[in-house]
């Protein structure tokens, strides 16, 4: 370990470095100095963000979509909330008014993709089945090599269809202009505040199987307080994906949102 | 389970600065307002460095606890759950001022 330098006390920087950050070692830290610490060990200072990288892709695909003027969505939900079905009801109403994508990320299997199958999107599937039994989630580059299977150019919408989980999606930006996520009202009311960060990072929540609210013991009103408490903000659409019931309030938010991206 | 695939980030970043050093321990601040479990994120760390250079690496992590500032009182508040209400006023035009870092700050080499 000849590279490695031993501090004997904290001011002893004497291997030709000084805390001005013109430094001529060999490890590439980026801000602040090092006066601060007076351990037995170097430090070496860092500050860098542990998304960054995951951040740059998604950049990079952001980019990609403005290139050509394609509005993306991260659509999110818990398993069983019916992403899919919901996807296949917008693409029955949007086929042949705007040619729409899909990025589906599926754990093993393509039995998604095959739901969407028909209504002349492209789609693009994602096995995210690798390491240690699957990734629950999508991040920037796994979209990113997913996008080298699409024609950007022939697109007007890209939806990418996550992995159903709550938790791990939220945390992960693809490049996205949007969030929409699919909340089913079997799902329960305190959901919101069970899982925060996913419900205050989505624009959209589109309150599935709306039909079902008859049979339940679902207080839609608390869950709305329990919504606006981690998301003010946030838009809204009752629909049930089942029915087709609230689904063109969907489309039209779609729609709209479309209509401002406009190719760069 | 993405504290995982963060881990693997984790272990890029550590082994980039660190420069073919022995590393002893990278300290990370996460903010509470994050969906990142930090015994889970140890034992991940475990998982991802078993048998590599990092495998003796040990994660030190400081957490940050979520504050909102409220624009009607003008107060800053430490939240003790993830409801973005004041708990003054009862405004809801707040704005998150800690709780979402997630960094690493640095790294502490071993002595040798």
């Amino acid at each position: 370990m000849g590279r490695f330098h031993r501090h004997d006390d904290a001011t002893g920087h004497g291997h030709g470095h000084g805390h001005d950050h013109d430094h001529d070692h060999d490890h590439d830290h980026g801000v602040g100095d090092h006066s601060g610490y007076a351990t037995g060990g170097e430090r070496i200072e860092v500050l860098e963000r542990i998304f960054d990288e995951n951040d740059r892709t998604a950049a990079a695909n952001r980019a990609d979509f403005d290139t050509h003027g394609v509005f993306t969505v991260n659509l999110m939900s818990s398993p069983g909330a019916g992403k899919t079905t919901l996807l296949r009801a917008a693409l029955e109403r949007l086929h042949r008014r705007i040619r729409v994508g899909i990025v589906e990320g599926d754990i093993e299997t393509g039995l998604d993709a095959d739901r969407l199958a028909g209504f002349g999107a492209q789609i693009s599937l994602l096995n995210t089945a690798n390491g240690f039994g699957g990734e629950c989630h999508l991040d920037a580059p796994m979209v990113r090599s997913a996008l080298s299977r699409l024609d950007l150019a022939a697109i007007d919408l890209l939806i990418v269809e996550n992995v159903g989980n709550l938790v791990c999606p939220a945390e992960f930006h693809v490049g996205e202009h949007a969030r929409a996520m699919v909340y089913a009202i079997t799902e329960g009311e305190e959901k919101p505040l069970k899982y925060p960060v996913m419900f205050r990072s989505v624009d959209v929540v589109l309150v599935n199987k709306i039909d079902l609210l008859p049979h339940l013991d679902f207080d839609l009103a608390a869950f709305y307080r329990n919504l606006r408490d981690v998301n003010p903000d946030v838009a809204v659409v009752e629909l049930s994906a089942r029915t087709g019931q609230g689904v063109d309030a969907w489309i039209d938010w779609l729609e709209a949102r479309c209509a401002t991206q406009v190719a760069g | 389970m993405h504290e995982l695939s963060i881990c693997r980030s984790i272990t890029a970043i550590v082994t980039k600065h660190a420069a073919g050093k022995p590393v002893k321990t990278v300290h990370l601040k996460v903010g509470e307002l994050r969906q990142i479990v930090p015994d889970t994120l140890a034992y991940c760390w475990e998982l991802v460095t078993d048998g590599s250079e990092l495998a003796s690496a040990e994660l030190d992590i400081e957490r940050v606890p979520g504050a909102i500032r409220c624009a009607s009182c003008d107060e800053t508040h430490t939240l003790t759950a993830p409801i973005l209400v004041c708990p003054q006023c009862g405004g809801r035009d707040v704005t998150i001022v800690s709780g979402e870092e997630f960094l690493i700050t640095s790294l502490e080499l071993a002595e040798v």
